[in-house]
This record gives C-alpha cells, sequence and structure tokens, in this order.
C-alpha cells in the first residue's frame, strides 16, 4: 500500500470538514472493497477517513411502510434488523460471507456502485431514496454508471430510505470466490406498480428492465416472464461469464425473484 | 487513538484477553500488525484479495478478515486470534481438538481461519446442520481437503453424529 494518515473522526461534521478542506482524502466505510482496492495500488489517497465512529450512522428502524437505515449499519445487521423488509434482509444476508456482513456497509456498498454488487438492486428496484450530508436523492438519478453515482467530491452517504413493498424478491447467481451477483434480479411490487432491478450484467451498472417490469404489470406471474429474453447491448464479459451467459442468468434470477417474491 | 511521533498513531486494545499498546502508521493493516510487530503469526495470509478467509480473526465478538481491516479502526476493540482458541497451558480448544481427531486438515494453511470460522458459527448456533455448517464455510477456502473432514469436525465439536456425512 502506498503510505497515508488515518483519521476518525467522532461526529459527521468533522468528517465532512476533512474531506472539504482535502480532496485526496477518501472515505473508509467498512472497508471490504476498499481496502483490498488499497492493497493492489489501485488508489492513493492522502488519508482515509473512517466513518466507524460516527454514532449517527447507525440508526436502522422501521415505521409507515418505510425502512431506514443509516450509513454505517452492517450487512449483518440489515440480516438480522430489517425484519419489516424481508427480501432486503434476505438480500444483506447473502452479500459476500459472514466476515464482510459483518464488516462491509450499506452506504459503502451504495456509495461505491460496483457493478455487481446486491445493494444498489435493491434501491433502484425499491426508488428508495439516498440521503448525504447535504441532500436526498432518488435512486432512479443516484446510479452514475460503473462504480459512478452523482455524489460530489466529499459528499457522505448518511442513510437509505427504503419503500416497503407489497411484495418482493431478490436472487441472484454468484460468482462462487468473490460472491458479487454474475446476475441478480430484484423485483418490487408497489401499488403504483412493479419495478425491477438488475445487477451484474451491464456495463453501466445497475438498470431497470422495462420489459420486465411492462410483463409484471400486466400478471404478476412467473408465466408472464417465462419467455422473456434480456436484450444483449451492453452486457458485461469477463472470465466468469460471457455476455451471452449472463443474459441467460438474468431472465432465470428474473423467474427465481417473481418466485421469492410470490413465495 | 492518539497520534504518535514516531509512527503515526498510538493503539490500546484487547488481544486474546491481554491489554495491549501500540504504534501503528496510517496504512497498517491489522494483519500485518498481528503477524510483524506482534508476532502472532497463526493468522495467516492466503489470497491477498480478502476472498479466502485464512485470515479471519474474530473483532469484537464478529468474524473479520484482518487482511481488510485497518489497524487504526482498533482503538478499544476486542479481538481474538487463533492464539487465544488454546488455554494458556496448551490445552486445545474442543473445536481444535475435533479437528485433530477428524483429521480436519491436510496442508493446514487454511486452519487457523476455519478454527475462527467455525468458533463464530457454533458461538451463534450451538448445534448446526451440515447444509449451515457448509453454508458458513463458503468465505473459507480450503485446497487439500474436500472440506469433508473440517465438516465433521464441526458436527463432532457441536457434539453430533458425524458418520452420516
Amino acid at each position: 500500500m502506498y503510505e497515508f494518515e488515518f483519521v476518525k473522526p467522532t461526529t459527521l461534521k468533522d468528517a465532512v470538514q476533512i474531506l472539504s478542506d482535502d480532496d485526496e482524502a477518501v472515505v473508509l466505510a467498512g472497508g471490504q472493497t476498499l481496502v483490498p482496492t488499497l492493497r493492489q495500488r489501485l488508489a492513493m489517497p492522502s488519508q482515509l477517513v473512517s466513518l466507524s465512529a460516527l454514532k449517527e450512522l447507525q440508526d436502522l428502524s422501521a415505521d409507515a411502510g418505510m425502512v431506514t437505515i443509516g450509513a454505517g449499519v452492517t450487512h449483518a445487521r440489515v440480516a438480522a434488523e430489517a425484519a419489516a423488509f424481508p427480501a432486503l434482509a434476505a438480500l444483506a444476508g447473502g452479500i459476500g460471507d459472514h466476515a464482510v456482513r459483518n464488516r462491509g456497509t450499506i452506504g459503502g456498498s451504495v456509495a461505491n456502485n460496483d457493478p455487481s454488487a446486491c445493494y444498489p438492486a435493491a434501491v433502484l428496484a425499491c426508488g428508495a431514496t439516498v440521503v448525504t450530508d447535504q441532500r436526498s436523492i432518488a435512486a432512479d438519478a443516484f446510479f452514475d454508471g460503473m462504480f459512478t453515482t452523482v455524489l460530489d467530491e466529499g459528499e457522505i452517504v448518511t442513510g437509505l430510505q427504503f419503500p416497503i413493498p407489497q411484495q418482493a424478491g431478490y436472487a441472484k447467481f454468484k460468482q462462487p470466490a468473490s460472491h458479487f451477483a454474475l446476475a441478480g434480479v430484484f423485483v418490487a411490487k408497489f401499488a403504483e406498480g412493479v419495478r425491477v432491478a438488475v445487477t451484474g450484467v451491464s456495463e453501466d451498472g445497475v438498470f431497470r428492465w422495462a420489459d420486465a417490469e411492462a410483463a409484471l404489470n400486466t400478471d404478476f406471474s412467473v408465466d408472464a416472464v417465462m419467455d422473456l429474453a434480456l436484450p444483449m447491448d451492453d452486457v458485461m464479459s469477463d472470465i466468469h461469464a460471457d455476455a451471452e451467459y449472463r443474459a441467460h442468468l438474468a431472465g432465470v434470477m428474473l423467474k427465481r425473484a417473481v418466485t421469492a417474491a410470490l413465495s | 487513538m492518539t497520534t504518535s511521533e514516531e509512527f503515526g498513531y498510538a493503539l490500546n486494545f484487547t488481544l486474546n484477553g491481554s491489554p495491549v499498546t501500540t504504534e501503528v502508521a496510517g496504512n497498517t493493516l491489522l494483519i500485518d500488525l498481528l503477524r510483524d510487530k506482534l508476532g502472532l503469526t497463526g493468522t495467516h495470509l492466503g489470497c491477498d484479495t480478502s476472498q479466502c478467509g485464512a485470515c479471519l480473526v474474530h473483532i469484537d465478538g464478529a468474524s473479520s478478515k484482518a487482511c481488510a481491516v485497518m489497524a487504526g479502526d482498533l482503538d478499544g476493540a476486542d479481538i481474538v486470534t487463533i492464539e487465544g482458541m488454546a488455554a494458556s497451558d496448551g490445552k486445545l480448544s474442543s473445536l481444535q481438538q475435533a479437528f485433530q481427531d477428524h483429521h480436519g486438515l491436510q496442508c493446514g494453511f487454511c486452519t487457523p481461519g476455519m478454527i475462527m470460522s467455525a468458533a463464530s458459527l457454533l458461538k451463534d448456533v450451538p448445534q448446526p446442520s451440515e447444509a449451515q455448517i457448509r453454508a458458513h464455510l463458503d468465505g473459507n477456502f480450503c485446497r487439500c481437503t474436500g472440506y469433508q473432514n473440517i465438516v465433521k469436525a464441526i458436527l463432532a465439536a457441536s457434539g453430533q453424529e458425524v458418520e452420516h456425512v
């Protein structure tokens, strides 16, 4: 690793100040992606600003059809405590392995926007709201391509607000070493309609699958999407899965997600 | 955590039940602190990509990869490594003894991580099923055993029959 300073502010205000004073500083929000990245010398921050001491990012609560989760809440805690939204708890319980889930945080995952991460699919499919130290951002406006969001330099995600769907399910086909999704599909049915988000598949990161949403709005059943094929534009291809296989997996995961939502 | 002139940061934490005061640089990983500075080489560095689980330790009771945790984050933490599993007189824990009895290791490189991972499972689920054990070991890679005897050892350590496995 390159050399850097390590700071652990105890208030959000202090963290924001450190980041605004130093544009080479980087937020550490669990570190299960960032630390391996640093070890490969793919990042060279001046200082690492750990958010682990910020108590204001640690709340998880549910009321009035909404689950609100602080950015510093670990995947393990979401899996154990988000009982009001079982599909989200199940998704969190399937991220990485137990050691990753004990350290990794929802805010870190969403801000990183890995194109194969699980949380972005839930955030986009639910039309969740990303709350930062500066503003609230709708999911449809938040993700901006692979590893990219509309967050400004130094802007810190402080929490997520998920409207709880009437029915929801998530299914992923995981890469067995990293446990990231080769394809993952989150289906969320609301009174206003069905939203479907796909992760692990596109070179542009998480996206909504319009054809699947249209089919499920007509008939919320596995049969309705039985023959649906994902358009092959911009599908990722790597040593783990080529584009054709990934697109096929997306269709299979869609059916499994609908099955989970109906169970 | 306070700033120290020589190394960067002074840290205080509990390691295998004993208080430790040390100094680290800003970019020190927990695994480097354990192995290189404190001489506890039981925690192994396997894949270097945070996927294999050989470096598993417990931080405040939660299994964590020592290669993916910055030492600076651990002021005040309670850390347990493989060296903390046996009794002070060297008597193995029942879980370690089960690994020996059931030949749950071959080369042994992954074993510290396996033990720490299994211990975290047994803390939450005292009598796990075979499926629960295999699911929990998802983040621990072994390239010798095929996992069979590891699963047997964990079943045995939890007081369950292993004949059917």
